[in-house]
């Protein structure tokens, strides 16, 4: 049997798999991957991608190609039972694909230590903004500006943000996701984590939990509105704390929608949900578990929120999360009893 | 009815018993001390009414006697291995009493009598693993397009997770189906590698059994009490975990979650125990002049394979344990903080302390070298095949070789990288991401190695050789894709997204699941005799290739555009609509090409001609005997007298038969 020459053989295939490698490579470039970037983080994380898309979009043509051409240029013809050529290898060739994917894989190493230290990094002039995780939503605190807990996180644009991050003590793991941020941390109970952010587009987003955490997983998620300098100004001197009984209300029913009360409690007064209804519940004689009555006023309800397993109302599961005392502030406890007042 | 009397059966009946037994003597001991019936007495009691049990059952209501139920579940797995006769001889040794190796079916029994019982053949155990393995694979499919129904469109569709309000249904479900998807396809494939190395290992390196034929089937047969608990976890109230168990949530999770974690629990001793069969086999059983570099490559594989076997399942065992006895005993492993006064009076456990990451690393410590489990035999199987029917020398088999203990080793140091937004010590990250990339270094080898195999060839495209191409290329998607999550600055974006489930998919269908078809395929003739409908197998093919393509890349671009893992809803704004439903499409062909395999090897099994000795000319071990192979497979001592792969050379030969030798060599 003579040995077959090569030589046109890897001259056809190697100009098939530089015209496949560029086809490839702009291809993948052309694909939308991702939603915008907003926030100078991002920068990094596109960049070190689209360095990685033309390695992958390259490899894969190369050994694609290969493969291929092989299986149309060796391929067997009418059922012969001849063997192909007799080679055991190629010892120099074996260091060659071993030694060039080593030193690529070195230098990625090196790019990606290098963009997570520009993603992570600390920055000039940072603002902290405390991030509390519970099943299932978030709140956002601002300690410098004394706002204790809201339920959307508001950034002015190109200000440096330092996220605190934490999850409710007695809850499970959870995980900050903005998809245009570019950048996820996750939110561990007794485990304070960090992210950093500079937001530099004014928008409207959305935080997702992007850790497992049952039931509520697939909807946990919170606003996130990135506003000028001005509008920013302008809503924290809104979120000072009101007393007017209407406006109280009213961020009540806020409140309790952002916090997903409406899950378990209606308004409407239909029997069977999971929890007591709301409708006429202010000022109504509640017949407990334990066959004592009690009026439902707001001290009642004030610690059916904070200590929901106090007192059960009869006929109902004792399974309210006691989360809820933790997560939100006195402030806006009050806001959802007035609220809840209103419901008559 | 025959069926009746088999060991299967047996098992599960002794199981129940036991099962009962353990449940008693937990409430027994409990009552005797005065005690309530109930662990947790604000869980909604039993009802009265006897047409309500069913569903009390199925939405978890068992969790008030937790304890009991956990304890029941072990006794369930002792009384099933009891029943089904594999402890028996050692039972008997206890006593004293000698039991000689039995070859071959007991008499008067049937032929298929012996697969459903305790059987010391390998190439019985082998079937066994395999035709359990295709059962799980076909459950945990199906259990992949309920859920990939729901992910078609935006919104809820299905009432099983709470689109109808006038149906109780519960997004539960969508979590339990997901994890028991995960979970019990590892199952169907550590069972797959199971099949593959049990049958194939004594046979190709010319030993009639594995070195511990009693412990083999002891290994097999403890899968199978491990899967029926991980199948009823889900119709126990199920769990909300997906397959990693993650506390704290696995902590609070429904009683499914017990089940699940002693399902794999002994799952995993089964890993354990066959794979120190399969070592011992390969370093001590090999036929006279097989050094370690004239094996077949597969055993190289497979060697590999229970090396990470047994020593990283130990990890898994032990992380899903700790949690198990966090939940029952109250041991704060995993818990963060302090006692909550209020968490106490609503009966749940807070001992504080613990810390929710440590079980990661324990986890990770085994479950990244799972996927080196995984997908090492496939890719011996891959390098196995491409020879044979490119009628050439493997190329490089040492480097070969060695770059599957390369990965196997490597395989230990990089888990962490799934833990990259974990809140662990964020310097961890860099060297991590270090040895993580490497192991595309041993793995680039083994793909320019096939490619060099290819080059020159004769190659003929039957069944089994379309399936390790097709796998090249979908095992090249999986690999590529790895570095930008391996790369922790894309991590930071990739993480956790459907990006992560089309990478991982791809890696186990190249990795596992074509290989693993392949093998079917190329060894179907050995173990049954008879040919497999070649134009089907194509069929099933040309179906499968395109529709996983379709459906990893789907998978990866509604990733990155924001897709998360695990969830049963998706923004409609994110523009994914048509990649959610062709993914969906794309999964519904492959299960159904896969439905298309199991007919045509059933049928073949029965009505298909009978295969010719060496159908693929192949110069391995196991063709050389007649198929299928008899209850000795060597007979005549063979010897191993050249190169395992030298196709083209002309007068090689790889194995002889010597003349039966008598006295010592």
């Amino acid at each position: 049997m003579q040995k077959r020459s090569y030589g046109k053989h890897f001259i056809i295939v190697a100009v098939i798999i530089l015209i496949t490698a560029v086809i490839t490579v702009v291809g993948l470039s052309r694909v939308r991957w991702m939603a915008a970037p907003a926030t100078t983080q991002a920068h990094s994380v596109d960049a070190l991608l689209a360095i990685e898309l033309v390695a992958i979009g390259f490899l894969f043509a190369l050994v694609m190609v290969f493969m291929l051409y092989s299986i149309v240029a060796f391929r067997r013809r009418n059922n012969e039972e001849a063997d192909g050529d007799h080679f055991e290898g190629n010892t120099k060739l074996e260091i060659t694909w071993t030694v060039l994917p080593l030193i690529t894989v070195l230098v990625l190493a090196v790019l990606g230590a290098r963009g997570l230290a520009q993603a992570t990094g600390a920055q000039a002039d940072e603002v902290a903004v405390r991030v509390t995780a519970f099943s299932w939503g978030f709140t956002f605190g601002y300690p410098e500006l004394g706002i204790e807990a809201t339920p959307v996180l508001y950034l002015p644009v190109d200000q440096p943000v330092v996220l605190d991050m934490n999850s409710v003590d007695t809850d499970v793991i959870h995980d900050f996701w903005v998809p245009e941020f570019r950048v996820k941390q996750d939110l561990v109970p007794g485990v304070p984590t960090e992210l950093r952010i500079t937001p530099n587009k004014i928008g409207t987003y959305t935080v997702l939990c992007d850790e497992l955490c049952g039931t509520g997983h697939t909807n946990m998620q919170a606003r996130v509105e990135v506003v000028s300098a001005s509008d920013f100004d302008a809503w924290v001197a809104e979120q000072q704390p009101s007393t007017d009984p209407a406006e109280m209300a009213k961020l009540g029913e806020e409140l309790v929608a952002s916090q997903g009360c409406a899950a378990c409690h209606n308004i409407t007064g239909d029997p069977g949900g999971i929890g007591p209804t709301w409708k006429g519940l202010f000022g109504h004689e509640a017949e407990l578990a334990d066959g004592t009555t009690v009026v439902a006023d707001e001290a009642y309800i004030t610690e059916s929120i904070v200590n929901p397993l106090a007192k059960i109302v009869q006929g109902y599961q004792p399974i309210m999360p006691a989360s809820y005392g933790d997560v939100l502030t006195d402030q806006q406890i009050a806001y959802i009893v007035e609220y809840i007042k209103t419901l008559q | 009815m025959r069926f009746f009397k088999t060991g299967l059966v047996k098992g599960i009946l002794v199981g129940l018993l036991w099962w009962l037994i353990g449940f008693m003597l937990v409430e027994v001991i409990r009552v005797a001390m005065g005690l309530p019936a109930q662990w947790n007495t604000s869980l909604p009691a039993g009802p009265a009414v006897p047409q309500d049990t069913l569903k009390w059952i199925v939405s978890g209501g068992l969790a008030a006697y937790e304890p009991a139920m956990v304890v029941a579940g072990i006794f369930f797995v002792i009384g099933f291995m009891l029943g089904v006769g594999t402890m028996s001889d050692w039972l008997k040794w206890v006593r004293g009493i000698d039991t000689p190796m039995h070859h071959g079916p007991k008499e008067g029994d049937p032929g298929w009598f012996r697969y459903f019982g305790t059987d010391y053949s390998h190439k019985v155990i082998g079937v066994q693993y395999g035709v359990t393995a295709v059962i799980l694979l076909m459950f945990a499919g199906t259990l992949a397009l309920i859920f990939r129904v729901e992910l078609a469109r935006p919104e809820l569709q299905l009432s099983l997770f709470g689109a109808n309000p006038e149906v109780q249904g519960t997004l539960n479900w969508f979590n339990t189906l997901v994890g028991a998807h995960g979970m019990i396809m590892i199952g169907s494939i550590l069972l797959g590698v199971g099949a593959m190395s049990n049958y194939l290992v004594p046979l190709m390196i010319g030993a009639n059994d594995m070195a511990f034929p009693r412990l083999n089937s002891f290994a097999f047969w403890i899968n199978v009490p491990g899967a029926l608990l991980l199948v009823t976890a889900i119709f126990i109230g199920g769990w909300n975990t997906g397959w990693t168990g993650y506390p704290p949530l696995s902590a609070q999770s429904p009683i499914g979650i017990q089940y699940f974690f002693i399902g794999v629990f002994f799952i995993g001793m089964s890993s354990i125990l066959g794979s120190l069969n399969i070592i011992v086999t390969t370093l001590t059983m090999r036929a006279r002049g097989m050094t370690m570099f004239r094996m077949p490559i597969f055993v190289w594989a497979a060697f590999s394979t229970a090396l990470i076997q047994l020593t990283a399942t130990q990890l898994i065992g032990l992380s899903f344990l700790m949690v198990l006895v966090q939940r029952i005993l109250g041991l704060g492993f995993f818990n963060p903080g302090f006692p909550d006064i209020t968490a106490i009076a609503s009966a749940q456990l807070w001992e504080g302390g613990g810390n929710p990451i440590l079980f990661q690393h324990l986890f990770w410590f085994y479950s990244h070298p799972a996927v080196y489990i995984f997908i090492l035999p496939g890719l011996g199987i891959i390098s196995e095949l491409l020879p044979v029917f490119a009628r050439k020398p493997l190329f490089g088999y040492k480097w070969i070789a060695l770059s599957s203990m390369a990965i196997a080793l490597v395989g230990f140091l990089v888990w962490a990288h799934h833990m990259f937004v974990s809140g662990m010590n964020t310097y961890l990250r860099v060297p991590f991401m270090l040895s993580t990339l490497l192991v595309a270094v041993p793995t680039g080898v083994k793909f320019f190695s096939w490619l060099g195999t290819l080059w020159g060839g004769r190659i003929d495209l039957k069944t089994p050789m379309l399936f390790a191409l097709g796998a090249i290329s979908v095992f090249l998607i999986g690999g590529l894709t790895g570095p930008p999550l391996g790369t922790v600055t894309t991590d930071l974006q990739l993480h956790d997204t459907y990006y992560v489930v089309g990478h991982f998919h791809a890696t186990m269908f190249g990795g596992f699941v074509f290989p693993f078809f392949a093998a079917l395929y190329y060894w179907f003739p050995k173990f049954s005799g008879r040919q497999y409908n070649e134009r089907l197998g194509v069929i099933h093919f040309a179906l499968m290739t395109p529709a996983f393509w379709v459906m990893s890349l789907g998978q990866m671009l509604a990733g990155t555009r924001g897709m998360r893992r695990r969830v049963a809803d998706y923004d409609p704004a994110w523009g994914i609509d048509g990649v959610q439903l062709a993914v969906s499409i794309a999964a519904f062909i492959i299960a159904f090409s896969v439905l298309l395999m199991v007919i045509n090897l059933l049928w073949s099994a029965r009505r298909a001609p009978r295969a010719v000795a060496n159908p693929w000319r192949s110069r391995g071990l196991e063709w050389q005997v007649p198929s299928p192979v008899p209850e000795l497979s060597y007979a005549t001592a063979p010897v191993v007298v050249g190169e395992p792969y030298d196709y083209g050379l002309p007068g090689s030969t790889y194995v002889q038969f010597a003349p039966a030798m008598t006295g010592g060599d």
